[in-house]
Order: structure tokens, then C-alpha cells, then sequence
């Protein structure tokens, strides 16, 4: 039982965190935010220098071969300093998803170095965020595969040249057996892409697909398994952005409640604030525990795995939005404002939340998962 | 970082595991889950039970017939008892006095009183809070006053835990008067039998017996009683400080009984042709508490951790405690309502039994109220981690 970074880990999560701040200064975040494309691709291209987008890509598929913990390491500073970048999906999710199968080979080696972005579109309008409510339908003929159907949310897919996307090869909607997963490319025939920018400046798409041709990733009718564990990875992944995030709007929140005079006095001499103040501390370490928890359980059997992550998922959640909200409530009306870091952490924290299902969709899966 | 045990962690568990298997009364089990306290003669017997494997005081050094276990090991002793539904020891000789004697006290004293704390022959309870002294215990009034070779203690205590039960107390009393009012205040141990001293029942709402008023008149106890030096007795408390963590950290861990009892209710009873527990209402509920116990059984073995490195855990102790104390409440609430109807039958009016977990479950949830109050209020434990933690 071990509840510390190596020494290793540490040095990754302290670079990350000196990164953050120099690059991510909350204090030119408009202007950062403001800044176009080429701002966004340089940033890309200097964590790509760093080693950070192929650290959880698997050594054998030219990666670093980071685990669960050094993912955490990263993360963290991704969610303190509110770094809009599409790791999780594109870094996280998706190497967990191809990693060691014949089609997601060089797509690794060029993610990991920076030359492409990928996502994965799973979510269907009437399916909520169960991720085997498939309707997608993908059918073998004489040229190989083709899907028809729509994704209707790719958590961070605005900007990804490859997509991979779940589709039916057997059975009804609902079964779970019968998933395919499949790789298309950006730029496929028939291919629909609409995208979408999010209060907190992630940029997501939807997909519609009519008969788009498309390469299988692993078995045709056995993804969901697979599909799943990734997921919990990437969730895994985003608790600890979570925590970080929300660790940073504690700590400007503080800050605040020590400077700010009102009625003659700093207000953090006010007892009412003391305690909320202390509540949000106490949220924040639950929602540490509790990413612990979910990463340390992700090599575990599904079952195991599935309830550590669920719960992870719904405390985090609730923690990340109480600490989010009340940050803003003890600031006042500054809070509210553009300018304030912390209305930038509300705002990912109210996205993180949803981002793969929110609290209660992970609430209904634990329940459902036997201890 | 990982979450695993090594593998003489893993022999440890076996053993304890194995303890626990049996020995550990079917009668027993609704009372832990539901948080309440057994009759003092099964603590009695389950301490001796546990003394004689030398097992009586996990947290003591092995020089005072501790166990001298690592946290780590703490952990899983606590953590196996909470599976087998055995109960928390009753702590107050065990983690409140037994330090302080351990710690501050003569020889002569560890030797006369650290050996009935193991073996439960001796039971010691508290008495520091008084009627004008609760959160405030620095306004405490009793006063002891040296006549020869004897204190002479006069005052009242309250809230006083198993007084009724216990045979010696430890006192907080005034042996001088000063200006700042943590300094003349002595820790003063004392025989229950002495001539003088009195006990009178508190009723409490959840219709059981735990707590007194004690009345001093004309105590008289030997000096050799006093612990320390005399007029210095506020300080010795902070011994505890680094052990609370410890202490809050064991009977979280006990709260996953909690979680059993709760959910053998939900699934005996039906609504229509679905068990409770199938219910969406309260599947989510029941999710959402074991979710919660889950965050703070985590934080537990964070604890320990720290512990095991020799780290300062800053103010997670009281962390623990604040949530231990919304979740003992919350969770036997939840069983209540698990309970439906069956709930109001409180008790029989003829021969006729109440149902299977009354009256313990709703009793549970009535005393578990006193758990944000006593020990340092939630409110206080607030102000605590405000001005250590924050600096606020």
C-alpha cells in the first residue's frame, strides 16, 4: 500500500506543473485562449518535444510506456493550470483503445510524435452514455467495411484527423455482443463533421456516417470489452485533471479570503467562510482519494475496475463541482467574471462531470456492478 | 503507488482473518453495524478475548503490552474485524488515558493501571466536559485542592461515557488559579468507589444508557494520582493529537458494517415484486453511501500511509472524523428507511418481537447524532482544520 509518487513521477508531475505555469499563465489565459490555431499547434508540438504525448503509449508501440500513475502525474498539471488540450482522448483514450492491434500501429508513432490527433466517437442520441447502445451499423462487402449512422458527441474530436468509432456487425441495439471498433479517417467519403467549441474551450464534434468505408480495429463483434477499459482510462485519466483543477481553485480561493478587506477586515476572518473554506479542502481530498483509488484499480478485473472507476467518477464529480461553485461563490462578484481563473474552473469542472457520463449515469453503474 | 499488501501483510491477514472466524456472537451483529456500543460484559469479554492473543491494544508499544504492529498492520486488523462484524474496543483506557499514562506517567503508575486497561479489569472513563464546559473545556470549574498528601476534588462533570459502568476516572480539575485558563488545571486519576463522588444517569433520545453526570464533593485522592506535574494537565492531551488520527482512522473503517446492514435490510424487504435494494430510488441512494464510505476508507489508508512514512498528515485526522460522523449518521438514517413501517415499531407493548434489526437500527441512527458533538464538534473540528491547515 503506497500512496506516493516515485521519484520518477515526481519529476514528470513537477514538469508538467512548471509547464503549466509558464505556458497556461492563468493570468493571459484570454489572450491564450484568443490566440488561433498555430498557438494551439505550437503548444501541441512542445509537448510532443517533451516526451508527454507518447508517455502512455506502450513501448512496443513506440511509446514510453507510462502506466496509470505517470498518467496521473501528467494530468494533474493539465487540470491545475486548465490546459485546453486534447490529451485525454487523443493520448489517453486512444492508445488504450489500439494499442497492440495491425491498424493502430503507425498511428501511434505519429500521435506519440505529434503529427496527428485522434478521437473516439462512441455516444448515440438515444443511447445516454451507455457504450453499448450501438446503432451505428457497419456492414462487410466486396471493398471491406462501411458504417452508417451518427456519433452524436466526440468528447475532444473537433480538431482529430482519425476517429475511432463503435459500430454494430451483430445483434440488436442493446447487446452488448456485436460491437466492432472501427478506424476511419478524417477525410473519408461520407463523413459528416460538425464541431463545436465548449465553455471551456475544449472543441468536441459530432459525426454522421453514410456508408463510410473503414478499417477494423481487433474482432468485429467482441469490441465492447476493450471499448470499456479504455474508457475507464480515460475517466481514470480526467479525475486527476479533476483534482488538480479543483486543488487550484482552492488555493486562489484561499488566497483570496486572506487578501480581500471587507468591514475593515480580511473576510477570511469570518467564520462562515472559514467553513466553507474548509469544506472545500475536505472535497478536494476525497476527490484525491478517490482518483486513487479509480487508477490504482485500473489493472483489475472488469468488475473491480468498473466499480473503482464509477465511484471515482461520481465523488469526483460531486466534489469538482461544489469546490468549482463555492470558489466562485466566496470570490462574489469577481467570481462570475471572464477574467477570474476560477468561473475557468467552474466551467471545466461542470464539462469534466459529463465528459463520459456524468455522476449519475456512474452512480446507476456501480449499483449495478456486484461488490 | 499501488494499492497492494507485501507478503508478510498478506500472512498477517490470513492470521487475523483466521482470528476472527469465530469467537464472534451471531447476537452481536445488528448492534456493530448499527454503530451502537455492546453491553460492557461482551467488551469485556471480547477485550479479554483479544488481550490473550496479545492483541488487546493494536495501537501501544510492544513495551506496555502493545501490540507494536505497523500501521499497515493496523489496517488490516481493523479492516478484518470490520468483516467479521466484530466491534470497535471501547477506547476511552485504550487511546485516551492509556497514552497519557504511558507517555507521562511514574513507573509506579504504568505499572499499577496500564495492565487493567488490557485486560478490561479496569474501565476508565472521561471527565473533562462540565455544564459551563462543553466545546469550551478551558472554562472548566472543578477544582482539586491539595490538603497534605491528598487532593480534595469538588465540582461536577458531565456527559461523562459509561461512568455508570466504569471504575476509575480521569479528571481535568483546577489546582490553581490563573490568568491564562489553560495553566493550574491538573489531570487527576481516581477510584469511582472513592467516598464522595456520585453518579446520576443522563437520559438520552435514543433510550440507551452511555452517558452521566458525575458530582465530586469532597473527594479525597492521593497525589500519587496526579499525572505529570501538577498545573500542567492541559498540555498532556497532546499526546493524543498525533494518536487521534489513528483513532478516527479505526473506526471509519468499521462504517463498511454499516453498508451490510443497510443492504441485508433493503434486500429483505419488498416493494411489490422487487426487493428494495432493486429499486432505482434506492439503488442510488445506497450507490451514493457506499460511494461516499469508499472516499473515506480511502482516505484511511492515506492515512495510514502517512503514518507508515512518518509523515505529518496535517489535518486529515479531523478530516476523517467530520466525515466519519456525517456518514454514521447518514448511513443509519438510510437503514431506517430501509426498514419502512417496521421502523415505528420501536418497541413491544406485549410479547410481541419487533422486527429483525429493531430497535437497534433506529437506536443506531439516534445515537449516531452525539458522533458530530462529542470529541470535538464538527463545527470545532472546522475551526480546527481552518487555523491549522489554512492558517485562517
Amino acid at each position: 500500500m503506497d500512496f506516493s509518487y516515485s521519484d520518477e513521477q515526481q519529476m514528470l508531475r513537477d514538469s508538467v506543473d512548471r509547464y503549466g505555469a509558464e505556458t497556461w499563465a492563468a493570468s493571459d489565459r484570454l489572450k491564450i485562449l484568443a490566440a488561433g490555431p498555430e498557438a494551439a499547434q505550437r503548444r501541441w508540438a512542445e509537448m510532443a518535444e517533451l516526451g508527454w504525448l507518447m508517455l502512455p503509449i506502450a513501448e512496443a508501440g513506440g511509446g514510453l510506456g507510462g502506466g496509470p500513475a505517470e498518467v496521473m502525474a501528467v494530468m494533474e498539471g493539465i487540470g491545475r493550470h486548465l490546459m485546453a488540450v486534447p490529451y485525454t482522448t487523443s493520448c489517453v483514450l486512444v492508445p488504450a483503445l489500439i494499442g497492440g492491434s495491425a491498424a493502430g500501429g503507425e498511428l501511434l508513432e505519429r500521435i506519440g510524435a505529434g503529427d496527428t490527433i485522434a478521437a473516439a466517437g462512441f455516444l448515440e442520441v438515444d443511447g445516454g452514455y451507455d457504450l453499448h447502445r450501438v446503432s451505428t451499423r457497419a456492414e462487410h462487402g466486396a471493398d471491406g467495411w462501411r458504417l452508417s449512422g451518427a456519433k452524436c458527441h466526440v468528447e475532444d474530436g473537433a480538431d482529430a484527423n482519425w476517429f475511432l468509432v463503435s459500430a454494430r456487425t451483430a445483434g440488436g441495439t442493446d447487446e452488448r455482443d456485436g460491437i466492432g471498433l472501427f478506424l476511419v479517417p478524417r477525410t473519408a467519403d461520407g463523413l459528416g463533421i460538425e464541431t463545436f467549441r465548449s465553455v471551456d474551450s475544449h472543441r468536441h464534434a459530432r459525426l454522421t456516417l453514410d456508408r463510410v468505408a473503414a478499417v477494423l480495429v481487433g474482432d468485429a463483434e467482441g469490441a465492447l470489452p476493450g471499448i470499456e477499459a479504455a474508457v475507464d482510462r480515460a475517466i481514470a485519466a480526467q479525475l486527476a485533471e479533476a483534482v488538480g483543477s479543483m486543488e487550484a481553485a482552492s488555493d486562489a480561493t484561499l488566497d483570496y479570503l486572506r487578501t480581500r478587506q471587507q468591514f475593515g477586515v480580511a473576510i477570511g476572518s469570518f467564520q462562515v467562510l472559514q467553513h466553507r473554506m474548509v469544506d472545500m479542502v475536505v472535497a478536494g481530498e476525497e476527490a484525491r482519494s478517490m482518483a486513487y483509488h479509480a487508477t490504482l484499480n485500473l489493472d483489475r478485473d472488469a468488475p473491480e475496475r468498473g466499480r473503482a472507476v464509477a465511484a471515482g467518477k461520481v465523488r469526483v464529480s460531486d466534489s469538482g463541482l461544489y469546490v468549482g461553485q463555492q470558489a466562485v461563490q466566496l470570490h462574489g462578484g469577481v467570481g462570475i467574471s471572464e477574467e477570474l481563473i476560477v468561473s475557468h474552473h467552474l466551467r471545466r469542472q461542470m464539462m469534466l462531470n459529463l465528459a463520459f457520463g456524468p455522476a449519475e449515469h456512474h452512480r446507476a453503474r456501480f449499483a449495478a456492478i456486484p461488490a | 503507488m499501488n494499492l497492494d499488501f507485501d507478503a508478510a501483510d498478506l500472512a498477517f491477514q490470513g492470521e487475523v482473518r483466521a482470528f476472527f472466524a469465530e469467537g464472534i456472537p451471531e447476537s452481536w451483529r445488528t448492534k456493530v453495524r448499527a454503530g451502537l456500543r455492546l453491553e460492557p460484559e461482551d467488551l469485556i469479554y471480547y477485550q479479554r478475548r483479544l488481550n490473550d492473543r496479545g492483541w488487546g491494544a493494536p495501537t501501544w508499544p510492544v513495551e506496555y503490552g502493545g501490540t507494536g504492529w505497523t500501521p499497515t498492520q493496523q489496517y488490516i486488523f481493523w479492516s478484518e474485524a470490520a468483516r467479521a462484524d466484530a466491534p470497535a474496543q471501547f477506547h476511552q483506557g485504550l487511546e485516551l488515558i492509556g497514552p497519557i499514562i504511558f507517555t507521562y506517567g511514574t513507573p509506579e503508575q504504568k505499572a499499577k493501571y496500564l495492565p487493567g486497561i488490557l485486560s478490561l479489569e479496569d474501565w476508565w472513563c472521561q471527565g473533562y466536559s462540565e455544564p459551563g464546559a462543553g466545546s469550551d473545556l478551558a472554562a472548566l470549574r472543578t477544582r482539586a485542592d491539595r490538603d497534605g498528601d491528598h487532593y480534595v476534588i469538588n465540582g461536577q462533570k458531565m456527559w461523562t461515557s459509561y461512568a455508570h459502568v466504569a471504575s476509575h476516572v480521569f479528571v481535568l480539575a483546577r489546582t490553581s488559579q490563573e490568568a491564562k485558563r489553560q495553566q493550574g488545571i491538573s489531570l487527576i486519576l481516581v477510584d469511582m468507589k472513592t467516598p464522595g463522588l456520585r453518579i446520576q444517569k443522563i437520559p438520552t433520545m435514543d433510550e440507551k444508557y452511555h452517558t452521566n453526570e458525575v458530582f465530586f464533593d469532597d473527594v479525597r485522592v492521593p497525589v500519587e494520582n496526579l499525572i505529570g506535574e501538577e498545573g500542567k494537565g492541559w498540555g498532556y492531551g497532546k499526546v493524543l493529537l498525533d494518536r487521534e488520527r489513528m483513532v478516527s482512522a479505526a473506526t471509519a473503517i468499521f462504517l463498511t458494517q454499516t453498508v451490510r446492514g443497510i443492504r441485508e435490510a433493503a434486500t429483505r424487504r419488498r416493494i411489490g415484486n422487487l426487493p428494495l435494494i432493486e429499486t432505482p430510488g434506492f439503488a442510488a441512494k445506497l450507490a451514493q453511501y457506499e460511494i461516499e464510505v469508499i472516499a473515506l476508507q480511502t482516505m484511511v489508508m492515506r492515512l495510514m500511509d502517512d503514518a507508515a512514512k512518518g509523515a505529518n498528515s496535517g489535518p486529515r485526522g479531523s478530516m476523517v472524523k467530520l466525515r466519519w460522523s456525517q456518514l454514521t449518521q447518514a448511513g443509519t438514517a438510510l437503514w431506517v428507511e430501509a426498514l419502512g413501517p417496521e421502523a415505528a415499531q420501536f418497541a413491544a407493548l406485549g410479547a410481541d418481537a419487533p422486527g429483525e434489526d429493531m430497535p437497534y437500527a433506529l437506536q443506531g441512527a439516534l445515537y449516531a447524532r452525539v458522533t458530530s458533538i462529542y470529541g470535538g464538534s464538527s463545527e470545532i473540528q472546522h475551526n480546527i482544520i481552518a487555523r491549522r491547515a489554512l492558517g485562517l
